[in-house]
């Protein structure tokens, strides 16, 4: 208990951030037993707009809908579109960028350019494009975010495996006479990941804004699915007679987010240790 | 340094083609779907009329020779005409590239305003209360939805106390920026802060510093000559970077406010499947993005003297 406690003493942000991201975790995977109503079909017209009382500890929507319940299972979608699309943009990030930096020449060259390119169009109008094209929709939501911020992993993953490409660990398994593939994936890949993680972190941050922000506009996540993003989606008309329907999954997006920069933040005083020393000088 | 101006926007070329590529055929891929939801969907479609506007909007053409034309186009800046309004896409762009470019600069203005000081301040008071709240309150910009922040300003500020109007743009009223400005910038400042804090505690590091204060410098004086000037360059490089997910973000903001720029535009234009407009928009938004990129790297070497371009 006491190594716990100095461990995380002069690592406030990767405490508070772990919490945050495992408290809304745990709400996500025992949403059916937390929520007090069902998300979708408990809707009673009789109690729409309600304001937040003992009943209804969030109030409900114009359709009658018991808020926290609807906060409760957004986290299901808000979490997995955070995680997976991540995931898919780190495994295009890692794929192009080591094979990037250990071959070089014309192959990256290409992925240089084709990095470049990603990075001068917008996240937000990428993810825009590619709805545009597929239209809205949850499926559609994950293809769209999955294509789109894999450019900084792939600059970090390159990067790294330029400097380590000439380290002797290489060279060993060089002589040994390891396969490329062994040597990329299995040699380098390991001791690259620190980095890798940290701006993975950062990014499943960073898609669940995107997903909120797509839903809010209407391409997104399609009612009645409870998605963060889109309960705010008639905030506007809203607001001005039940605020409570746009205050609460703000703040869970806003908490969510909050979470995952935190951790993103601690991880990277833990992984890069040059970081911390500096600033604490 | 006029040779590597040059030089800079002559790479401006490929990479438009390449963006333009990727868009187009990220956008076209599905033939005729557009004139298909162009005609009036309550009644049976008529193959005929499709047909007639597949003609007319050119969908009839395999979709490298509409490629072509639309790069030919491009470069003689007609951008094609919208499938909707019988009018030419450049010509609606035109009325909503200003709006958008007020919104933006004020948000870097109030961003680097506020992001600048509040970073130096914290790195000079590291570890004190005044530092702690700062960065606190940087990453919560950072991870505050804009679209809420926005909602949430109205509510304050156009319904509570009546200072600001809602929404609208209001004939270029500097009044009716401030809101949305203030909601597109937030996540700016924030990252205006944590960078120029980081920068800062760097430099505080570094030898000459400490030079500075040893041959009798004012604490005033090594903090502007040296700190300052040396962080400069890693500030801008922040501004231009991540300038994209600004006028990225300029879409949700001016939706919400009702603002009538590009960022709106694209999303209306998507919603009606106005393939025209959609590409337009996003071909003058990412422009803006490299424009900006471009006078942020030509300014490192005003900034910097150490930086020759040869």
């Amino acid at each position: 208990m006491k190594s716990l406690y100095v461990f995380f003493r002069n690592r406030i942000n990767l405490f508070i951030g772990g919490t945050i991201v495992l408290g809304f975790v745990l709400m996500a995977v025992f949403a059916p037993v937390i929520a007090p109503y069902h998300p979708v079909d408990d809707a009673d017209l009789m109690v729409a707009e309600q304001a937040p009382d003992a009943q209804f500890w969030f109030g409900t929507d114009s359709q009658g809908r018991d808020i926290l319940s609807r906060v409760i299972y957004g986290a299901r979608i808000s979490l997995s579109i955070g995680l997976v699309t991540q995931l898919i943009n780190t495994i295009i990030g890692i794929v192009l960028g080591v094979t990037a930096g250990f071959f070089g020449k014309l192959w990256d060259d290409l992925i240089m350019g084709l990095t470049s390119i990603m990075l001068s169009i917008p996240s937000l109008v990428f993810a825009l494009a590619v709805m545009a094209l597929l239209g809205p929709g949850l499926v559609n939501v994950f293809i769209a975010l999955g294509l789109t911020n894999w450019a900084y992993t792939c600059r970090i993953a390159r990067s790294q495996v330029l400097s380590a490409r000439s380290l002797d660990y290489v060279t060993a398994s060089r002589a040994l006479g390891y396969s490329r593939g062994r040597i990329m994936f299995e040699q380098i890949l390991p001791n690259i990941l620190g980095p890798i993680l940290v701006i993975g972190t950062l990014g499943i941050a960073y898609a669940i804004l995107i997903e909120a922000s797509l839903s809010f506009l209407g391409l997104g996540t399609q009612p009645p699915n409870p998605s963060w993003g889109g309960m705010l989606s008639n905030a506007r008309e809203q607001f001005f007679t039940a605020y409570w329907i746009s205050i609460f999954p703000g703040i869970a997006i806003f908490l969510t987010v909050l979470g995952f920069n935190l951790l993103g933040d601690g991880l990277r005083d833990v992984l890069d240790p040059h970081s911390v020393l500096k600033h604490q000088k | 340094m006029h040779a590597y101006a040059l030089k800079r926007v002559l790479q401006f070329i490929p990479t438009i083609f390449f963006i333009t590529l990727i868009m187009f055929f990220l956008l076209n891929i599905l033939p005729g779907s557009a004139a298909y939801l162009a005609v009036d969907q309550r009644k049976a479609p008529d193959p005929k009329l499709i047909a007639q506007l597949e003609k007319e909007w050119g969908l009839d053409k395999p979709i490298h020779i509409r490629y072509l034309n639309y790069l030919k186009g491009i470069a003689t800046g007609d951008l094609g005409k919208s499938f909707l309004r019988k009018e030419n896409v450049s010509r609606i762009l035109a009325d909503r590239i200003r709006p958008t470019l007020e919104l933006a600069f004020a948000s870097i203005i109030i961003a680097v305003a506020v992001g600048l000081p509040l970073g130096f301040i914290s790195a000079l008071k590291q570890g004190t209360w005044v530092d702690t709240l700062s960065m606190v309150g940087a990453v919560s910009g950072i991870s505050v939805p804009q679209f809420w922040l926005g909602i949430l300003l109205m509510f304050f500020f156009s319904v509570k106390i009546r200072i600001f109007p809602t929404s609208g743009y209001g004939d270029g009223n500097i009044i009716n920026l401030i809101l949305p400005a203030i909601s597109l910038g937030v996540g700016y400042m924030a990252l205006i802060a944590r960078t120029t804090r980081a920068a800062v505690i760097d430099v505080l590091t570094m030898d000459f510093i400490r030079t500075a204060r040893s041959k009798g410098l004012s604490e005033l004086l090594v903090n502007y000559r040296h700190v300052f000037q040396n962080t400069m360059i890693l500030v801008l490089t922040t501004v231009g970077l991540q300038f994209g997910s600004l006028i990225g973000s300029t879409v949700i903001v001016e939706k919400l406010f009702s603002w009538p720029g590009i960022g709106s535009l694209l999303v209306d234009s998507i919603y009606q499947r106005d393939i025209p407009v959609t590409q337009g928009c996003i071909l003058v938004i990412i422009l803006i993005f490299l424009i900006v990129n471009l006078v942020v790297d030509l300014l490192y070497a005003v900034i910097d003297p150490r930086i020759k371009y040869q």
